[in-house]
């Protein structure tokens, strides 16, 4: 999607995206990218937004302002910013939820501050970490410390004073009664490097703090130095269990501002890869929820035929876990001549087995009084809070994008979109499983009618992309994922950001988990399928 | 006494890299073995290098490969690597499998001191190694062995479950030349062991200001105590004489 920006005035902005949200329907907020627009425009924010009920999708831009913050006298705190030059944009964390996260990472990269955002702390790097890297200004500097991080127990609040000046104030994150521990980064129940500080009142859970970076890579930062066809590898490296349709939104942005029309037999190729993909994701966290609820057998039966999924991917892809197959104009090789056979034979051992998961551990008594009501999350707070992907369609958010913006052959073949109404979840599980039956679905109708012609339509050497700002969403396997591109005529883009499928979902927590158990706890993020390379990029 | 590491099935020389576990052999013949101990080393060895349990450290991709080791297909339970410990007080090794990032460095090397001694670490991957295709990044620590001492190096990206498992036949082939009695071949010298200042303690020193934890070394003894005790001396002594 090209993206036409919409612009208000500085003073009006917070009412404008009120009013997108209320009258004209916008109430998912996709992402927001933090931009250095350079020297002329300075610093600011794009938000890209949609109408869940018509699709229908739109962007605005918005410049920060700066001024000097503080002189001292009206802040309660320690005056960590006062005297500093300060850019600042009003936050809508309060009309769109997911905004508190989004708009943490933007402070975190260019150092704008959002007024009457409660907890402006950093998101994925260290509290001691000098400066803002996403600055175009900023110099690089990769030395690193091994001493503990010590990280400050409030957060801050940005207001203008009654003058128009700019001030800080402390918001105190817990009480000193409040007990407090930490789940992670190295924690096997987090899948991964997440660390979730929770505060608890006995067993039950009354806040959850994400902290993240711990598996920060800085890959957008990277980006900005690398010429187009670099960019492809590290995609697949973020959330590595879908290797295929991460690199599929890249290479879609840049297809897209380039204007290459693609043959059908890549479409066809890159939707069975897509799902083959979603098949080998969807038994790994049908596995590792059956783990983590303690059902071994479950899990070694998923991970048995897991290998089955790699095998015919292995053969045309050479890789097992992370295929590097798709580049811009088509895929790196033809499919190996084996690949139809196989894949059918997939199909066919697949089905029955995925009734097997669920006769060992799907159907169980046992899965079912853990599961259900565990993390429930309602329709609009699914909404507010961009829950996306298997998540928000077990509380029946019809957000797939392989129906609402289709791309490739998805608005061609059968399928259904799988959706519950249970908002809890043993819903989301079982959305996951029937993911599976529709993907299969898929996969067979499209195995035996792949076309004839070229796996690559040639490309320059060097690929340049036109100027403008892009954005292109694929169904990852836990959600949307979209890649927003700013390019300036360059062989190297000015400024790719992701919008990455677990960060909106570790966001959900806190609200999911209130009053719940801590023990829930582990259930709900096993069953929500995050994945924190992914997050952190 | 001559002792070489042997694993089943596999020929010695077809084995990478016999050059630096020769020098470790070396080493360890320096001045003989004892039969006796030598003996019960290899015995204990023997145990140690089958019974491998490692620390479950994965942050990223080469982790989810870890995890297919020990399921159905590869199954790495048949060289008893299949323990796996959520608590480096109870892993002999930790299997970094993963991007070390600056916020985890710390995280890491704590890990690493945590563990009892005789401790391994085995790198899995391109970024573990050398920071792999992170390597340009500015919050990417261009390889684990600036942190914490490595044993075997598992190069891909990420390593195929067999490259995995023959990293750890790798370890096991080490720890079966190691003079367990007595002198270790542990990259961890001993006064790092005793007077080594963990990352925690450094927090305490730099950040807080708190020096409570600094190690009290005695080097010279203070000459008012010299006094003190001569003083006390010839005081006994004349006592003595008296009586």
């Amino acid at each position: 999607m090209k993206l036409d920006f919409l612009s208000f005035d500085f003073d009006k902005f917070a009412s404008e995206m009120q009013n997108l949200k209320t009258a004209k329907g916008f109430d998912y907020l996709i992402t927001i990218v933090g931009e250095d627009f350079g020297a002329e425009e300075g610093l600011g924010c794009v938000y890209i937004l949609e109408n869940t009920n018509t699709h229908e999708r739109c962007s605005v831009k918005m410049l920060a302002k700066s001024q000097v913050c503080g002189d001292g006298m009206s802040s309660n705190g320690t005056g960590d910013t006062d005297g500093q030059m300060m850019s600042y944009i009003p936050t809508v964390s309060h009309i769109w939820r997911v905004a508190e996260l989004l708009e943490r990472e933007v402070y975190d990269f260019y150092g704008i501050v959002f007024l009457g955002h409660p907890d402006m702390r950093r998101l994925f790097l260290r509290t001691d970490f000098k400066g803002y890297p996403f600055r175009k200004d900023w110099k690089f500097d990769d030395s690193y410390t091994l001493e503990d991080d010590v990280e400050p127990d409030y957060g801050l609040e940005f207001y203008l004073d009654k003058d128009g000046n700019l001030q800080s104030k402390q918001n105190k994150l817990f009480t000193q009664d409040d007990y407090v521990i930490n789940i992670g980064p190295q924690h096997p129940a987090t899948h991964g490097v997440l660390r979730l500080q929770t505060v608890l009142d006995g067993e039950t859970v009354k806040r959850i703090y994400p902290h993240f970076g711990y598996i920060h890579r800085g890959i957008e930062k990277m980006w900005e130095q690398m010429t187009y066809p670099q960019t492809l590898a590290l995609t697949d490296r973020l959330n590595y269990l879908g290797a295929m349709q991460h690199r599929h939104a890249l290479v879609g942005v840049i297809e897209e501002a380039m204007g290459v029309e693609l043959t059908d037999r890549i479409k066809y190729i890159r939707t069975i890869m897509d799902e083959l993909q979603r098949l080998d994701s969807h038994l790994l966290f049908t596995s590792c929820v059956a783990q983590d609820l303690g059902a071994l057998t479950a899990f070694l039966y998923g991970m048995r035929d897991r290998e089955h999924v790699l095998n015919c991917m292995e053969e045309t892809t050479g890789g097992r876990l992370i295929q590097n197959y798709y580049r811009i104009g088509g895929l790196q090789d033809d499919i190996d001549p084996n690949f139809v056979k196989n894949v059918k034979d997939l199909v066919k051992y697949l089905r029955p087995m995925i009734q097997e998961y669920m006769d060992v551990f799907g159907d169980n008594v046992i899965t079912h009084n853990r599961l259900e009501n565990c993390g429930p999350m309602s329709l609009e707070d699914c909404i507010s809070y961009a829950v996306t992907g298997p998540a928000g369609r077990a509380s029946g958010w019809k957000n797939d994008v392989r129906k609402n913006h289709p791309y490739d052959l998805y608005d061609k073949v059968e399928w259904e979109q799988c959706t519950l109404d249970t908002c809890d979840s043993m819903g989301r599980y079982l959305v996951h499983i029937n993911e599976m039956y529709q993907s299969l679905r898929i996969i067979e109708q499209l195995i035996d009618n792949i076309p004839e012609g070229d796996f690559y339509v040639k490309q320059k050497p060097i690929i340049k992309v036109p100027e403008g700002q892009w954005y292109y969403a694929v169904e990852g396997v836990a959600g949307e994922f979209g890649v927003y591109l700013d390019s300036r005529g360059d062989k190297s883009p000015y400024r790719m950001k992701m919008r990455p499928m677990g960060l909106s979902l570790v966001g959900a927590f806190d609200p999911m988990l209130r009053g719940q158990k801590i023990a829930d706890l582990i259930a709900t993020c096993a069953a929500i399928d995050v994945v924190i390379p992914d997050i952190d990029r | 006494m001559e002792i070489k590491p042997k694993i089943k099935s596999i020929p010695y020389n077809e084995w990478n890299d016999n050059e630096s576990l020769e020098k470790i052999v070396d080493e360890l013949h320096e001045g003989g073995v004892n039969v006796v101990t030598g003996t019960l080393d290899q015995l204990i060895n023997w145990g140690r290098s089958n019974s491998l349990w490692s620390l479950t450290f994965a942050t990223s991709c080469c982790g989810i490969e870890f995890m297919a080791c020990g399921c159905s297909r590869y199954d790495f339970a048949r060289f008893g690597f299949e323990v796996t410990r959520n608590s480096p007080r109870q892993a002999d090794l930790i299997m970094c499998a993963g991007t070390i990032t600056h916020k985890m460095a710390p995280a890491l090397k704590r890990l690493y001191d945590q563990m009892a001694e005789p401790k391994y670490v085995v790198a899995v991957g391109g970024c573990a190694i050398s920071g792999g295709p992170f390597k340009s990044s500015y919050h990417v620590v261009k390889g684990i062995e600036e942190i914490v001492p490595v044993d075997v190096f598992v190069p891909g990206c990420p390593p195929r479950p067999e490259a995995i498992m023959y990293g750890m036949m790798q370890l096991q082939r080490k720890v079966k030349v190691e003079k367990f009695f007595g002198g270790a071949n542990h990259k961890q010298t001993r006064e790092e062991a005793a007077l080594g200042v963990s990352n925690e303690e450094l927090t305490f020193r730099e950040k807080l200001g708190d020096n409570r934890r600094n190690p009290i070394v005695v080097t010279d003894v203070p000459q008012e105590f010299v006094d003190e005790m001569k003083a006390a001396q010839t005081a006994a002594k004349a006592k003595e004489e008296n009586a």
